[in-house]
């Protein structure tokens, strides 16, 4: 099978290409088969990889397809790496991926870019698996830059209306921002290392000491980092997330929720020992992990659009991930990323599937009563409900539980930072669940209409929730006595042959940490539920009461309106400036056409010489003879 | 036959100027079957270039033609033409892009048809005759002879500005190139003759200071070209002005000739005062980075956006070349390639959009991609090479740029590297808003708008013009190899006999119980260290 293993990314880039070129004469039924065919044998053949990887002795599988770009002391082959890391990213792009796409059949099929939608959604595919398969860190920063364009590409779908574009062009660029970290940290590891094929950097960062104070690894993991907070949508660059809810339903799951933010828990993850040769980079993770956990929480919990909540709840989790890496947690930060895939994504799919029913209504506060009309979206949903809070069993409540316990040993308060999150996790999605489902409803009209959405779309919904119930059982920390078998299993890619234990000794009391989040949890998100169950009506009372927090919240902390103010347009005016004092003015006007008119002048002042009557020059002539006459003779 | 194949060179450089001079006396009502004339016979240069110039391998020179031709008081003046490693890909850039353009503007030109046709076969011959030359008067009579063409082009078919931008841009070339004749000539006088590696030879025995002089005057006549910050103003009005085609020669070829006039002779002829200016020209060329990408995102009108998103461009191709590294330098070459195939086919785009719409002003669009779908794509794909998105042509050029400067010799690499990374992130700054306004949002329905009078998406012919550049931009930034690979021992070498100083890497602490000390870029040996550094976790 090794032979056929390329196809893995290729068959999805083939779809791609299909759908874009061909799609729309092929018609509707061509573009379904092909475009999801080739997710499908995509995924079979990754399963088919990963078997033969889990076969290595060292768990280890590498495919080489040439060079790409070699010059000079570089050589970047094109070449794919399967290991327990990227070989469990594979099954969750290819596998999830496939559901997704399998939804996005029932929940696009009135849309007349159908072909475009798909063409776009298989190049994501292809791009993300680049991302996570290549052996180098430039093939992943290809998938890195790809995913970015598909997710410009997907948010701009509607590209006709108004807002659409902005938020496509406002996540491309963010992440570009984000992408200069990538770029820079490369080009330090290069110089440090004289190769950027990960596994030769990760076998030579096995022999190094870690670095004391500030030194070369830690600005190359900082700047590496900054780029995850692009791509993972962390402060400060967490700011496109949020509009990235533009796009198609169904996109927001794949990439927004499971897959593309969380390339860039992947990419430390990826590099991992090189992290940990670099502990302020380690604590800078952390924290900045830990704060975005808590500062997206606070404002989702008074959004009103259903997608809105879920972005910011997205963001939360994503930092709850960097929070666990950062407390060198790598296996725990993967697990979340793992368990948030499927919560997330059937979060966003059953959303999707209440915007479907209530067409094209994503305002909490039209809805309610939804839990009669639409049941299999009602109980998949309070499935992910439970998972994300943390229900004790859930697949949610193990990943977040060994995060929270290793941020507990790194720093008491950044467990405080992530309780707080927690219960404002429970909250903002009882909160959800109660204004959609409970109550009575409050849009009559679109309540009548509602109707439950098409198997394509519920089938994928039932699969993620069984997934989000029972995947926590992978990781049973070893508190509640299991022995945390995803760590065991990723071990090899993550120490890379170090001896170090990715999180080492246990001790501390975890049962009475988790005893305590999880009763708070639990607790707030009964509150939320209680507080909702009637309506909004508690919320609107409390906004009048405290408007300014409400509405603090509510406008998302005016950060975007901060940075329009005082860096977008600060740097127009520099552009603006730029271009007319020097272009306009100096270089042109002073250093070209000044000297011209000079010139000009110059040049009509001896035009006044140049009269044309023979007696003026014989006259100057006479003079001149003169001047040199007397000149000689003196 | 004989004279040909032992004359391949000469019949590539001015088969188009017979050709040119044959439209000239073809009287004006033959404009139409000039033009066809024009079109097929460089079709004809490109498909001969193709098979004489590709395959093969016969050491460093593919092909040369050299022969003693006039004395110039006193002073031998060979007529030397080459095809070599450095210039191969730009000679055949510059036979694909001249039919090319004459089919992408094939409608373009509504008057004197044939004359524009003629010009453009002798602009040709400069463009190729000033790549092939190797003889320095010989390159200078086609340096200048190249402006002339252009010239006419700009001045008689260009927009309403047409004769300032003529000028302008006329004026300010050839004042950079006096200085460069006075250098040249003195040099000359005492390498008795214009041999460039005999000119070279003979700098090098004089005073650096001398040489620096020298260096300074080669570098100013190309820096104009490229062009460098701040000698960079006349291009945005003449691009502005030009008529399509001549917008696309002038990215395409024309500022390549002053990175490419670096390389082939200023650089390898004066290497002490190359690398003694290096930090300044990085400098600029920084500068150029940045500056052109800001002053582009605030334009108006997307023609003269995409001119000065050149600066931008061109800024990193002299990055690359004052790093001084194989990598950077190889970037450079690339890049020039690159700039030459996207900026090329974003002004032939803009020239498809003029055509239609008769405005170039950005706030005249709006939802365009809903009137001109296939167009649209087309506009997307070359604008993601333009910022330089992996597997397109952009990347691969704008990586080894960065990465060969960050690790050049010189201690000001590595900042610098840092710095013009930010050009990646403004050129997408100002390409995908301008995208954005321009083919995006809700359908511009203004009666005066030039969304209102697109009525017709591409026509074959315009298809057919753009397919080649779309297959060109996957094919370099997937497989760069082809188009580099002949420039890297000719570089290589360029580079150890200037005396380049080492590439600068970082020094890693190794664990406390390693025996041998960790070096830089060298591999860890194979199988386990005795106590390999446990990463304290924990703490």
């Amino acid at each position: 099978m090794n032979k056929y293993y390329w196809l893995i990314p290729i068959l999805p880039l083939l779809g791609c290409l299909f759908n874009g070129l061909l799609g729309k004469r092929a018609g509707k039924g061509a573009v379904t088969v092909v475009g999801l065919g080739v997710v499908l044998g995509s995924f079979l053949l990754a399963l088919s990889a990963f078997l033969a990887m889990k076969g290595m002795v060292d768990h280890r599988l590498v495919l080489n397809y040439g060079e790409w770009m070699a010059t000079g002391s570089l050589s970047v082959p094109f070449g794919l790496a399967i290991d327990p890391l990227s070989g469990t990213m594979m099954l969750v792009i290819t596998g999830i991926g496939f559901l997704i796409h399998l939804y996005s059949v029932g929940y696009m099929h009135e849309d007349e870019g159908y072909a475009r939608f798909f063409c776009y959604l298989n190049l994501f595919v292809f791009f993300m698996l680049t991302l996570v398969l290549g052996s180098s860190l430039v093939l992943m920063f290809v998938g890195w830059e790809g995913v970015g364009l598909c997710s410009y590409l997907l948010i701009g779908y509607f590209y006709e209306t108004d807002f659409a574009p902005d938020a496509g062009l406002k996540a491309f660029l963010t992440n570009r921002v984000g992408d200069l970290g990538v770029a820079i940290g490369m080009m330090v590891l290069f110089a440090a290392f004289g190769t950027l094929t990960v596994s030769d950097i990760l076998t030579q960062a096995g022999h190094l000491a870690p670095e004391v104070g500030f030194g070369v690894l830690t600005f190359a993991t900082l700047m590496l980092f900054f780029g995850a907070t692009g791509k993972s949508a962390q402060l400060p660059l967490y700011l496109w997330l949020p509009d990235a809810m533009a796009g198609p339903t169904p996109v927001s799951a794949l990439i927004h929720a499971a897959t593309m933010v969380t390339s860039g828990i992947y990419m430390i993850c990826r590099l991992a020992p090189v992290f940990s040769l670099a502990p302020i980079s380690m604590n800078v993770v952390a924290w900045v992990g830990g704060a975005t956990a808590l500062f997206a929480a606070t404002i989702g919990l008074v959004q009103r659009d259903i997608k809105k909540v879920l972005a910011y709840s997205t963001v939360s989790q994503l930092g709850y991930m960097f929070l666990g890496l950062g407390a060198s947690g790598f296996a725990a930060g993967f697990f979340h990323v793992f368990t948030h895939a499927w919560f997330k994504a059937l979060l966003f799919l059953g959303a999707g599937s209440v915007i479907h029913a209530m067409h094209h209504e994503q305002d909490l506060f039209k809805m309610g009563g939804l839990r009669n009309k639409t049941k299999i979206t009602f109980i998949t949903m309070f499935a992910g409900t439970i998972a994300i809070m943390g229900f004790p069993g859930t697949s949610g409540f193990f990943s977040k539980d060994e995060i929270l316990y290793l941020a507990y040993l790194k720093s008491p308060a950044l467990w405080v930072i992530g309780v707080l999150g927690a219960c404002c996790t429970s909250f903002y999605m009882w909160r959800l669940m109660a204004l959609t489902f409970w109550g009575e409803p409050r849009d009559h009209h679109a309540y009548d209409q509602a109707h439950e959405s098409p198997i394509s779309m519920t089938l994928p919904l039932m699969v993620l929730a069984a997934g989000s119930l029972l995947w926590g059982f992978w990781g049973v920390p070893e508190a509640f006595g299991g022995h945390f078998a995803v760590g065991e299993f990723l071990k090899p890619a993550l120490t890379f042959g170090q001896t170090h234990a990715a999180h080492g000794h246990h001790e501390g009391p975890a049962i009475l940490l988790a005893v305590i989040s999880t009763t708070l949890g639990l607790g707030f998100g009964f509150f939320g539920w209680t507080t909702f169950k009637n309506g909004p009506a508690a919320e609107v009372a409390f906004a009048a009461k405290h408007p300014f927090v409400h509405n603090l919240l509510l406008n998302k902390y005016y950060v975007d309106e901060g940075v329009e103010l005082y860096l977008l347009r600060p740097i127009r005016w520099f552009g603006n400036l730029l271009w007319k004092l020097f272009d306009v003015i100096l270089i042109d006007g002073v250093g070209v056409n000044l000297p011209g008119a000079l010139t000009r002048v110059f040049g009509d002042f001896t035009a006044l010489f140049q009269t044309g009557r023979v007696r003026n020059y014989a006259l100057s002539m006479a003079l001149g003879a003169a001047l040199l006459l007397y000149v000689y003779l003196k | 036959m004989t004279w040909l194949t032992s004359h391949p060179l000469t019949f590539l450089v001015f088969a188009p100027t017979l050709l040119g001079l044959l439209i000239l006396v073809l009287p004006h009502a033959l404009g139409r079957l000039s033009r066809m004339l024009g079109f097929m016979g460089a079709l004809a240069v490109f498909a001969l270039s193709l098979s004489w110039l590709l395959g093969r391998h016969e050491g460093a020179v593919l092909l040369t033609e050299r022969a003693p031709w006039f004395t110039l008081v006193g002073l031998p003046v060979d007529y030397a033409l080459t095809v070599d490693g450095l210039n191969l890909w730009l000679v055949i850039l510059t036979t694909f892009l001249v039919p090319l353009t004459m089919l992408g503007t094939w409608n373009s030109i509504k008057d004197r048809i044939g004359t524009f046709a003629a010009l453009f076969l002798l602009l040709e011959t400069g463009m190729l005759g000033a790549l092939m030359a190797q003889d320095l008067f010989f390159f200078y009579l086609f340096w200048e002879a190249m402006l002339i063409p252009m010239y006419f082009m700009i001045g008689v078919w260009g927009g309403d500005e047409r004769r300032y931008a003529a000028n302008k841009f006329f004026l300010y070339t050839l004042g950079g190139s006096l200085l460069w004749l006075v250098a040249l000539l003195y040099l000359a006088n005492k390498a008795g003759g214009f041999n460039p590696v005999l000119m070279g030879q003979a700098a090098s025995l004089m005073p650096f200071s001398v040489q620096c002089w020298l260096f300074i005057a080669f570098a100013v006549a190309f820096a104009i070209k490229v062009p460098l910050f701040p000698l960079h103003t006349w291009l945005p009005d003449a691009h502005v002005q030009a008529p399509t085609a001549g917008s696309v020669i002038l990215a395409g070829v024309l500022l390549k000739l002053g990175g490419y006039g670096f390389i082939r002779f200023a650089i390898p002829m004066f290497p002490a005062a190359a690398m003694h200016y290096a930090k300044p020209i990085a400098i600029l060329s920084v500068i150029a980075i940045v500056y052109g990408a800001l002053v582009a995102m605030v334009q108006r009108d997307i023609k003269k956006l995409v001119a000065y998103s050149s600066v931008s461009h061109m800024g990193f191709v002299m990055l690359g070349l004052a790093s001084f590294t194989v990598i950077g330098t190889q970037g450079a070459m690339l890049q020039m390639l690159n700039h030459g195939i996207s900026t090329g086919a974003l002004f032939l785009l803009v020239g498809m959009l003029y055509d239609r719409a008769h405005t170039r002003m950005i706030a005249d669009f709006g939802g365009v991609a809903v009137k001109m779908p296939v167009f649209t794509t087309f506009f997307l794909i070359v604008t993601l090479s333009s910022i330089g998105l992996p597997l397109t042509n952009g990347f691969v050029g704008e990586f080894w740029i960065l990465n060969g400067t960050f690790l050049s010799g010189f201690s000001w690499g590595r900042l610098y590297a840092c710095l013009a990374t930010s050009g990646v992130l403004l050129g997408a700054v100002y390409m995908l808003w301008m995208f954005k306004r321009v083919f995006w949002g809700p359908e511009n329905k203004d009666e005066d708008s030039g969304t209102h009078h697109l009525h017709s998406d591409l026509n074959a012919r315009e298809i057919a013009v753009m397919l080649p550049l779309v297959v060109l931009i996957l094919w370099m930034g997937v497989h760069p190899r082809t188009f580099v690979a002949v420039s890297e021992a000719p570089v290589a070498a360029l580079l150890q006999d200037a005396k380049a100083p080492e590439p600068r890497t970082f020094v890693l602490k190794p664990a406390v119980h390693e025996a041998a000390p960790a070096h830089e870029g060298a591999h860890a040996t194979e199988g386990h260290a005795a106590e390999p550094a446990a990463p304290e976790v924990h703490r």
